[in-house]
């Protein structure tokens, strides 16, 4: 059809304010999914630090001679952003968790129509269970 | 509160008895959505009081110099009780506009000709109270679909969906006619494919459905309910049901569906479409499993 009009993007993410539950968890679930498998990348460079050390390599750290795998990983959870960043990966982590199952039980037809209910749980649950892990998470580092 | 809020489907006698005793998804959202807006409500009955609607349309017409660039023109309609959207753009054609153009038939959601995009969703114009409505509404052809002219959009692609799918049924052992026999159904089975047997063909949920936005070739959740429909009725062979599956399999069938459930919202037969489709999912894994 050459003679009409193509609304183009802007009928999709423009109307974000429009969407609904179901939307949202969607939307959710891939950003949350990758974002682990960017962490998963992340996580494996962090902890081959391991072969250094068992290569002998070592490093300072706070004045002290310590193994490349220790130095590494105490440096990383003495600095404040990485701490935010692992109370960020909880959270995301733990959506994905939940919801993962919310879209399970869609799979298997158990409960849909209180599917926009079982997301709003969802992020409710995320929501207490990253406030209630700040704590633990921010133990003993300084700004 | 007025009273035309409490009877949001004036249209659906209340008598139905598929309806009756429970309470529509569609009248649970337009409650819920007006627990959110009572503030507005209190303006907008001002409004209603005070006789008129304010709707905004979308305008756009190859044919016409002015309005080659789409825009939306303003229409202030005097309100009556029970008014619904499709009635004030019938009544801005007849007095303000005659050019302003929109599909529509039966005026009573059966004939699905006037699907529309209201204030951000789909919606049949028809079986839309102005009443439950933010002001000024907005009215726009439907998404994802190539505007013809003001609110018409090419339907081909969407009836090409669903022809794709067979939508008729097919028997090889129809009973011979001089035995006087019927071709019966139990009541049981005409239970579990009636809400897929409601769908009049409006292209609302095709037009929400963000996969089939991507995907052109996306079967969409309207022809996938329909094969449903057939799929699931005992009376058709296993042959044919094997046949059925075997077509919304495919590579742009059944699984293109993500669960966004933007399809059974708008729905306005209130057909549970993301319920139906994964069902055929759970069905075409069933049939592809093998114990040896
Ligand atoms: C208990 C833990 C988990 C559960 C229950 C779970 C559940 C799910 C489910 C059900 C889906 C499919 C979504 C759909 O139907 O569209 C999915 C997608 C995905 N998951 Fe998970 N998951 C879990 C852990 C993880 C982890 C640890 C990672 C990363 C390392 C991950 C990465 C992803 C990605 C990338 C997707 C695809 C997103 C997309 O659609 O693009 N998940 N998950
Ligand atoms: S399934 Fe519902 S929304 Fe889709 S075409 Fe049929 S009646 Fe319209
Ligand atoms: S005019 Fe027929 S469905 Fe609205």
């Amino acid at each position: 059809m050459s003679q009409s009009y193509n609304r183009g993007l802007i009928e999709d993410f423009g109307r974000w304010k429009e969407f609904s539950a179901g939307m949202w968890a969607w939307i959710f679930h891939k950003f949350t999914g990758w974002m682990l498998i960017g962490y998963l990348f992340t996580h494996i460079a962090v902890l081959s630090s391991a072969i250094a050390a068992a290569d002998g390599q070592t490093m300072m750290l706070a004045g002290e001679q310590v193994d490349a795998y220790t130095g590494t990983l105490q440096g990383l959870e003495s600095l404040f952003i990485v701490r935010v960043l692992e109370v960020g990966l909880l959270a995301v982590a733990v959506f994905h968790i939940l919801n993962g199952v919310r879209l399970l039980m869609v799979d298997l037809g158990v409960g849909l129509t209180a599917q926009d209910k079982s997301f709003y749980a969802s992020l409710v649950l995320t929501g207490v269970i990253t406030v209630a892990s700040v704590p633990t998470f921010m133990a003993g580092v300084g700004l | 509160m007025s009273t035309q809020q409490q009877e949001p489907e004036s249209q659906e006698s209340p008598q139905d008895p598929e309806m009756k005793g429970t309470e529509s998804p569609q009248q649970r959202r337009l409650k819920e959505k007006q627990e959110g807006m009572v503030d507005e409500h209190a303006e907008d009955e001002a409004e209603a009081a005070g006789e008129t609607v304010h709707i905004k349309v979308f305008r756009y017409d190859p044919e016409v110099a002015d309005k080659q660039e789409p825009r939306f023109d303003d229409f202030h309609v005097p309100f009556e009780k029970g008014m619904t959207v499709l009635d004030a753009v019938m009544y801005a054609r007849d007095e303000f506009d005659s050019s302003l153009t929109f599909r529509h038939s039966c005026r009573q959601a059966v004939c699905g000709s006037d699907a529309f995009f209201v204030n951000g969703s789909q919606m049949l114009g028809c079986k839309t109270q102005l009443s439950e409505l933010e002001q000024p509404v907005r009215i726009e052809p439907l998404p994802h679909q190539e505007v013809v002219k003001d609110l018409v959009v090419d339907m081909d692609h969407f009836y090409d969906q669903m022809h794709a799918v067979e939508p008729y049924f097919q028997d090889e052992e129809t009973p011979d006619a001089s035995d006087l026999e019927e071709q019966r159904q139990t009541p049981e089975n005409r239970e579990k494919i009636k809400m897929s047997s409601r769908c009049i063909w409006c292209g609302a949920c095709m037009s929400s459905c963000n996969i089939a936005a991507g995907d052109n070739e996306y079967l969409g959740p309207a022809a996938i309910n329909k094969a449903y429909k057939f799929a699931m009725d005992d009376r058709e062979s296993e042959e044919i049901k094997e046949h059925r599956l075997r077509i919304l399999e495919q590579e742009h069938g059944v699984w293109r569906c993500q669960t966004q459930f933007s399809c059974t919202e708008v729905c306005p037969k209130d057909i549970p479409l993301t319920e139906h489709i994964q069902e055929l999912k759970r069905e075409a894994v069933k049939k592809n499993l093998k114990f040896w």
